[in-house]
């Protein structure tokens, strides 16, 4: 019985085995390191699980998570990111134009969009329970998307799509560890073993930029897709400052010194091995083109290279298994296998430099800012502004001439308080004012409408490869709000979300040497799609007019009284009879009460009118008139007598 | 003679006044002044509206155009036209001097009409030693100076929107209707209530001005008088309702807001139809969806007023314009333009989005009966108080909105004290107006 036992365990751990790694089912990961130019560290970590389709597979699984199965069954997902990011990506230091920064630079806060597989007039609510379900997935306040002043419908300046897409961004979400567990749930070794039990929270928080990111791409639902089945990517991207010791010592000649790091200097642990459950697990680190021709230059100077692990210009601590190069540019990427690692035998890769290295990162052909003009809480204008990089050339070249052109296309929602006006969009090409027509090529735009929806602007350009900087401005006014619409901190401002811009024509994807089954990671295999160069712009901060959030009763109090005020006085003006108020006065002088006879004098009077009235249509007489005065006068006199009599 | 030549001498010079404020540089950004330029009479939105309508979108698609259609296609070409080196709209400011100048013609010749009828129905009573003792002005010319050279009109003109549009369309409809002019009346009362609403209850004064004539004395005094003095035959017109005109006004603007109505619907034809534009504009105006400050007092009271209360102060604040109707039309039913005068007033006071364009229209009806209000009370505090709240709310405004020092009240108490500043010159304007008619009849029965 005793022997049984541990054979049954191995039997069902190697049928658990079989059905989990050939079931159909696998989960790879990854992380890949690079140093960026400005003594920084990138670190991103890349998850993926992926699951046969139901009708194949049925609905139980083993490793990827149920929720996000649900998810996609219930609310009929063909596409969605969700992406939580604190702090800006610096695309002129750490890149715009590569695979990374393209599809894992996100703007800050959180940024949904989803494409659904569900009819049309459907798409609005599966939308909206879709943001309930997140919101609580991911302990976010993902829910605030509900509201359709919140979202939009890109036609096709963020994707091409049928009209099922929706976008939303909330750019003041504060994204923090209550954020990253939920995500972290989703993996099947949580943060317990392998690549993600390096997740140091502190270490991850105190960086500059970190975005946590989720794709799933299913293909479940009937349309023609290559792979049919559940994708699901998790990335974590973050970008950290390694703490050096030897800043102090790094001025020779006029080039600082970059830091030397290590994953344990870095996250203040070691890689202990691999999460069991994933298929592949490695980590790469990536030189870019220009680090490797910089230090080809430097390796040329001192060659003396000493040994496997020894490269020009820096030192490893570990061997890689395998050297890869781009194909296109030249950067490298040196992978480490994890399976060899254990507990007793912990993965720290360090990178120590032998010089100091000065390169640049590849950006993207122009470098998109936004900001605002103008001062106070009344209009303003909103300006993009495109400067052309170092780098243009890299992918227009220079051979082109005149015929030469670059599409770029900008995505931009604003919220409803800030009234664009449409027609006054202008652009400016190097400083001149160009006519729309002739450098628009496409525009689409939706207007918002008050408490309703969002603007929606978008628009493709096409400019000459000579454009040193192209800006499109538009001007707005700034909305007035109800004193409920105003958030707590309504001084502070309201937030514009990124603005998208995309250079179609561009591609950012790296093509490795080396045949096709040496490269089956997912994280290459990412990196070799064809995505268009996509960066996103700086939120914008706009400060709006408050009411005094104090004294509504004040207001309402105050208004009624002039309305009061306006319609007694009138009122008055009009009812005020001063020969009568005269008379009164007089009688009431007299000290008696003569109600009598004014009622009296006043039928008279009315007699008088009618009488006339009457002898209107009859041979008019001068001595008739006459007469009725005498009747009334003996009426009057009749009555002032009954009045001394009885009275 | 003289008196003329001086009339036209001013006139030109406010035009020319009008020319030279156009080209100031930067146009003086009066287009952006809430006074002036509101949701609904800004031209900046009448050119976004445009721009929406020509790339193929509903006018009003958004929340920016609130105007009519009609007026969009008569301006939109103008606002989308660009002179190499002249400021933007120049077009449309041009036309609104012709439009100020047009208005300023329609107020004088209505005005010289009224004082001539009035001094007629006058000589009937026998009262022109009445007339004589007291100077008498020339009204139309007064009135029509008022407007030229009110600094709101200018304000108006120069600030692009198109309140000199809907003043000039509300004086048409006046002087169409003191002379007696069916087609014409309908014509301007139609398109009034098209471009803004509120004139619709200009329709009261317009039938009384048909049927009656215009103003003269209380009719009571006729019907004394006549007996008296000499025979029934010169019974002036005004002492019983003459249905023709009237009926001839009604089936003619029944044929005008018809033909709007086509006009409207081809205009708006794949955009949503009526139903989008009625909803779009009126709605909009009822609803008082834009609580952008302005020189009303709504603005305000519905950005702070609890959600659960809206409706019924909106309703509240609506019937208020209705409340006065009838009992003004039966106090003044004698003095149709007077009544008039004071709908306008009224309706400019509380309306959802008030600019001064509207005030420079009464401000200028009110030169009408300069010789009727010849004893009206605290004019001059109300004159300083018009001086005053033009100064103080473009302070107030900037020290809210610009420089962040002052804080919403502010602007609201400058709103709040024109408000008032309105309320008592309708109050006083009408009691002086009571009190001469009161006056007239204690000549006439001293006689």
């Amino acid at each position: 019985m005793g022997n049984v036992r541990p054979v049954l365990i191995v039997a069902l751990v190697a049928l658990g085995c079989f059905n989990l790694c050939y079931g159909g089912e696998e989960f790879s990961e990854e992380l890949l390191l690079r140093p960026l130019p400005d003594r920084k560290v990138l670190a991103h970590f890349h998850f993926e699980s992926t699951t046969p389709p139901t009708k194949d597979y049925g609905h139980h699984h083993h490793l990827f998570p149920k929720a996000i199965y649900q998810l996609v069954h219930k609310f009929r997902i063909c596409e969605l990111e969700l992406s939580f990011t604190q702090g800006r990506w610096n695309y002129e230091r750490w890149g715009g134009s590569d695979p990374i920064s393209s599809s894992n630079a996100k703007p800050p806060g959180v940024e949904l969009w989803a494409i659904f597989d569900v009819p049309l007039d459907h798409v609005d609510a599966t939308w909206k329970n879709l943001t309930h379900t997140l919101s609580g997935l991911f302990c976010a306040s993902i829910n605030f998307l509900e509201s359709t002043t919140a979202y939009s419908t890109p036609a096709w300046a963020f994707q091409k799509s049928s009209g099922s897409l929706r976008y939303g961004a909330l750019p003041r979400e504060a994204v923090c560890t209550e954020n990253l567990t939920p995500w972290l749930k989703l993996l099947p070794c949580r943060d317990k073993s392998g690549l993600a039990s390096i997740l140091d929270r502190p270490a991850i928080y105190r960086g500059f930029y970190h975005s946590q990111r989720l794709r799933i791409t299913s293909n479940e639902f009937g349309s023609e897709g290559i792979e049919p089945g559940i994708d699901l990517e998790q990335t974590l991207t973050i970008v950290v400052q390694p703490d050096d010791q030897r800043t102090s010592m790094s001025y020779s000649s006029g080039k600082i010194q970059q830091p030397d790091w290590s994953i344990s200097s870095i996250f203040g642990r070691k890689i202990s091995g691999t999460c069991v459950l994933a298929r592949s697990s490695s980590v790469f680190l990536e030189l870019e083109s220009t680090l490797v021709s910089e230090l080809n230059k430097v390796g040329v100077d001192n060659a003396a290279s000493d040994g496997d692990i020894t490269f020009p210009g820096f030192e490893l601590s570990v061997a890689p298994v395998r050297v890869i190069k781009e194909r296109r540019s030249s950067s490298v990427l040196f992978e480490f296998s994890v399976d060899k690692y254990h507990d007793d035998n912990p993965l720290d890769i360090g990178v120590k430099w032998k010089h100091p290295v000065v390169w640049s990162c590849v950006q993207a052909p122009f470098q998109a800012n936004r900001f605002l003009l103008g001062s106070g809480n009344e209009r303003g204008s909103i300006v993009i502004s495109l400067r052309s990089t170092v780098s243009q050339r890299i992918f227009v070249g220079d051979e082109f001439g005149d015929g030469c052109e670059v599409q770029v296309v900008i995505f931009q929602v604003v919220p409803w308080y800030v009234k664009i006006y449409f027609h006054t969009i202008q652009v400016f090409l190097d400083g001149q004012l160009e006519l729309t027509s002739a450098v628009i090529e496409k525009i689409q735009v939706s207007p918002s409408e008050d408490r309703v929806s969002p603007g929606v602007m978008e628009v493709a350009l096409r400019l000459p490869c000579s454009t040193m900087s192209a800006v499109i401005t538009v001007n707005f006014d700034k909305g007035f709000l109800h004193i409920d619409e105003y958030p707590p901190d309504a001084n502070q401002g309201y937030d514009i979300p990124s603005a998208v811009v995309r250079f179609p024509d561009i591609q950012a994807s790296s093509h490795y040497l080396g045949d096709n089954s040496s490269l089956d990671s997912p994280i290459l295999s990412k990196f070799q799609e064809n995505n268009p160069v996509l960066s996103y712009t700086e939120v914008l901060l706009v400060p709006l007019a408050t009411p005094d959030f104090s004294m509504p009763y004040n207001v309402i109090t105050i208004t009624c009284t002039v309305f009061a005020l306006y319609f007694g006085s009138l009122l008055n003006a009009l009812r005020r009879r001063v020969g009568e108020e005269e008379r009164l006065l007089k009688q009431k002088a007299a000290g008696k009460t003569a109600l009598l006879p004014l009622i009296l004098s006043k039928l008279s009077s009315k007699l008088r009118v009618r009488s006339h009235e009457s002898h209107k249509s009859a041979s008019p007489s001068p001595l008739l008139s006459n007469k009725l005065i005498m009747k009334a006068i003996l009426l009057a006199g009749l009555a002032v007598a009954w009045h001394f009599y009885f009275g | 003679m003289a008196k003329l030549r001086r009339f036209w001498g001013w006139a030109i010079a406010s035009m020319l006044f009008r020319l030279a404020l156009i080209y100031f540089p930067r146009n003086l950004n009066l287009g952006f002044r809430p006074e002036i330029a509101t949701p609904v009479t800004s031209l900046r939105r009448l050119a976004e509206g445009y721009w929406l309508k020509q790339s193929s979108m509903s006018p009003y698609a958004g929340s920016m155009y609130h105007g009519s259609p009609l007026l969009l296609s008569l301006l939109g070409p103008l606002t989308a036209k660009r002179f190499e080196g002249q400021p933007s709209h120049i077009a449309c400011s041009l036309l609104f001097v012709v439009a100020d100048l047009i208005t300023a013609m329609l107020i004088r010749t209505t005005g010289q009409y009224l004082q001539s009828a009035y001094s007629q129905s006058l000589k009937h009573l026998n009262l022109m030693k009445h007339l004589e003792a007291s100077v008498c002005h020339p009204a139309g010319d007064i009135a029509a100076l008022i407007y030229l050279w009110n600094p709101l009109t200018f304000a108006a003109c120069v600030g692009s929107s198109t309140s000199p549009i809907e003043n000039m369309i509300v004086a048409l409809s006046l002087y169409g209707a003191c002379l007696g002019l069916s087609p014409l009346a309908a014509f301007g009362w139609v398109a009034a209530t098209h471009l803004s609403l509120y004139p619709a209850i200009l329709l009261i004064p317009v039938i009384l001005l048909l049927g009656y004539g215009p103003d003269s004395p209380p009719r009571k005094l006729f019907v004394g008088r006549n007996f008296s003095s000499n025979g029934y035959e010169s019974l002036p017109q005004t002492c019983h309702f003459s249905w023709r005109p009237v009926v001839y006004f009604i089936l003619w603007a029944s044929i005008w807001s018809s033909f709007v109505l086509v006009l409207c619907s081809i205009s708006l034809m794949q955009y949503g139809g009526l139903f989008e534009m009625f909803r779009r504009t009126y709605g909009f105006i009822l609803a008082i969806e834009d609580l952008s400050p302005n020189i009303g007092v709504l603005w305000y009271f519905f950005a702070e007023v609890f959600d659960f209360f809206r409706d019924f102060f909106l309703i509240v604040f609506h019937v208020n314009i209705l409340f006065m109707i009838l009992p003004l039309a039966m106090r003044l039913n004698h003095r149709p333009c007077f009544l008039a005068f004071v709908y306008i007033a009224i309706s400019s006071m509380l309306k959802s989005y008030p600019s001064v364009g509207d005030s420079a229209l009464y401000l200028a009806l009110l030169g009408w009966f300069v010789n009727e209000l010849a004893d009206m009370k605290c004019s001059f505090f109300l004159l300083c108080g018009y001086v005053g709240v033009t100064l103080l709310s473009p302070v107030m405004h900037n020290l809210w909105i610009w420089r962040g020092t002052g804080n919403a009240n502010f602007y609201y108490a400058t709103a709040m004290a024109y408000a008032c500043l309105q309320i008592i010159l309708v109050v006083e304007s009408v009691s002086a107006m009571l009190q001469h008619d009161r006056k007239m009849r204690k000549q006439s029965i001293e006689k």
